[in-house]
């Protein structure tokens, strides 16, 4: 029997694979940096900054796919959502860990003293028991288990998260608040235009 | 033992340093495949700077710790200079625009013989000597470094505080020309610190002109610096042109960017906690874990008397 040509399947999303693999490059430079000693004196502290800013951008990337999807009427646009929202997790997951184990060493004495004192600690880590929750919840399975209408509500917190993130980074700062301003200036626009839709719907 | 560094002869702290160097590579080597924190290769180049020009005392002061030193890589290209730029190594990127020559510091105030003093006047003024002192940021690392300066008594003793000066004003440089970052208004430019007279008559608080055997380089608060190892890093003006006595106590660049944070004084103190970094601990540039700051930084012994009836909590 002679091989017939295979019907080729018909692409109409974007292979998330993609996306997964496109979110690594920020990791793969860290460690090429780190393998060549150009994470400063204080690897650490850079580790920590440069996990926390892809964070915050992948954060803002989520929120930015549904404006996108309307903006230019590309509903394939829409399953980047939940993959940006992992990669979220997953960057913010590094940051915690960063924390955790690099900075802190699990001296719990001094992390629980960290939470309780310093107020950018707390808000960032309630933002990240948060982005948890939602990553355990992102599955289908998930959807279907919590009912539409209740999952929807849950995942709005994520609209919660992204201003506790930038507040976190905000407060960080010591006087140059000039990135952590940007962060929350494109967070008030994405946050802005949803609100702007909202009321449009409601005067109709 | 006095040593005059000329270029034929190969001071002792080189070897030693490089000695020291090459075995902190290789133990933070290991520990870089573990966690994938390598160290700069660039500490294994040699040092760029220039030989201190004049003799100094290079026997271990009474002041100087023996502890290990922080490498001469990490000193001068990690570094906390807004003037330059925010980031951490902003300063050695951008220090270069600074131009030192002709550089002249005056002292004005409450003095009886006000006076301007160039560098060459400057390295010949009083004898100088190495001092091997804890720098602790108020960002909670540190690192121990190999200053060269006198005491700043010796400069005050020079032209006589009158009755009236209480404090000491410290003020850096401003050129947005020759420091970028003084375009963007993170801080109230020119840079200003301050001490109360007694703090700055204290034998530790050191007049540095260089680090390391070397004139300071650029991104370390070139050509004159103060040094002050019992505050917070801040404390330590850099690049100074102005040294003024008052008789009121000085504003001062952080206190005035966030009062609620940094206080005038800024002792380093691990019992008053800071919003943004614990007091408690610090990270040695170099070490992996942290360890416990100590009152002071560690110079009690020379400035508890100091604030004898001071409510530290207060005056933090």
């Amino acid at each position: 029997m002679r091989d017939t040509p295979r019907p080729q399947r018909l692409r109409v999303g974007i292979d998330t694979r993609i996306i997964w693999l496109v979110s690594l490059i920020p990791l793969i430079t860290l460690c090429g940096r780190g393998m060549m000693g150009e994470l400063t004196a204080n690897p650490i502290e850079y580790i920590s900054k440069f996990t926390g800013w892809w964070t915050l951008f992948s954060l803002l990337l989520t929120l930015g796919v549904t404006p996108a999807r309307y903006f230019f009427s590309m509903p394939i646009l829409f399953p980047l959502r939940r993959t940006f929202g992992l990669i979220t997790f997953v960057y913010a997951t590094i940051h915690f860990l960063t924390w955790l184990v690099l900075d802190q060493f699990f001296d719990w004495t001094e992390i629980a003293l960290d939470l309780s004192e310093r107020p950018f600690i707390y808000i960032g880590f309630v933002a990240f028991l948060g982005l948890c929750i939602l990553a355990l919840t992102s599955t289908n399975r998930a959807k279907v288990v919590l009912g539409s209408v209740r999952w929807r509500r849950m995942h709005k917190s994520v609209y919660l998260i992204a201003i506790l993130g930038v507040t976190h980074f905000y407060i960080l700062v010591k006087s140059d608040v000039w990135e952590p301003l940007t962060f929350g200036a494109v967070l008030f626009l994405l946050l802005g235009y949803r609100l702007f839709l909202r009321l449009l719907n409601n005067r109709r | 033992m006095k040593n005059a560094f000329r270029s034929d002869i190969s001071p002792s702290e080189i070897t030693s340093r490089t000695l020291f160097e090459s075995r902190r590579r290789w133990m933070q080597g290991s520990l870089a495949s573990l966690a994938t924190m390598a160290i700069a290769p660039a500490s294994a180049k040699s040092r760029d700077g220039k030989d201190f020009p004049v003799a100094f005392e290079s026997e271990k002061s009474e002041f100087s710790t023996a502890e290990k030193l922080t490498t001469y890589s990490d000193v001068t290209r990690y570094n906390n200079f807004y003037e330059f730029g925010t980031g951490k190594e902003d300063p050695v990127e951008q220090a270069h625009r600074l131009k030192t020559d002709g550089w002249t510091i005056n002292i004005i105030g409450e003095v009886h013989r006000p006076q301007r003093f160039d560098i060459d006047q400057l390295l010949r003024l009083a004898p100088l000597e190495e001092r091997i002192y804890r720098l602790r940021c108020v960002e909670a690392w540190s690192m121990v470094i190999p200053w060269i300066g006198f005491p700043l008594s010796k400069l005050l003793d020079l032209v006589q505080p009158t009755g009236n000066a209480r404090y000491v004003e410290f003020i850096s440089l401003y050129d947005p020309e020759q420091m970028p970052g003084q375009r963007s208004a993170v801080l109230d430019w020119p840079y200003k610190e301050g001490l109360r007279l007694d703090e700055a008559m204290n034998p530790l608080t050191l007049l540095t002109l260089g680090l390391y055997g070397e004139i300071l380089p650029n991104q370390n608060g070139a050509p004159v610096r103060l040094v002050v190892p019992w505050k917070y890093g801040f404390k330590s003006a850099k690049s100074i042109v102005t040294i003024k006595l008052t008789e009121k106590q000085p504003a001062t660049a952080w206190n005035v960017s966030n009062p609620s944070e940094y206080g005038f004084y800024s002792n380093v103190n691990p019992q008053v906690s800071h919003p943004r970094w614990s007091q408690r601990k610090e990270r040695r540039i170099g070490e992996f874990l942290k360890r416990d700051t100590e009152m002071f930084n560690g110079y009690s012994e020379w400035v508890a008397d100091l604030y004898r009836d001071l409510d530290l909590s207060k005056h933090f």
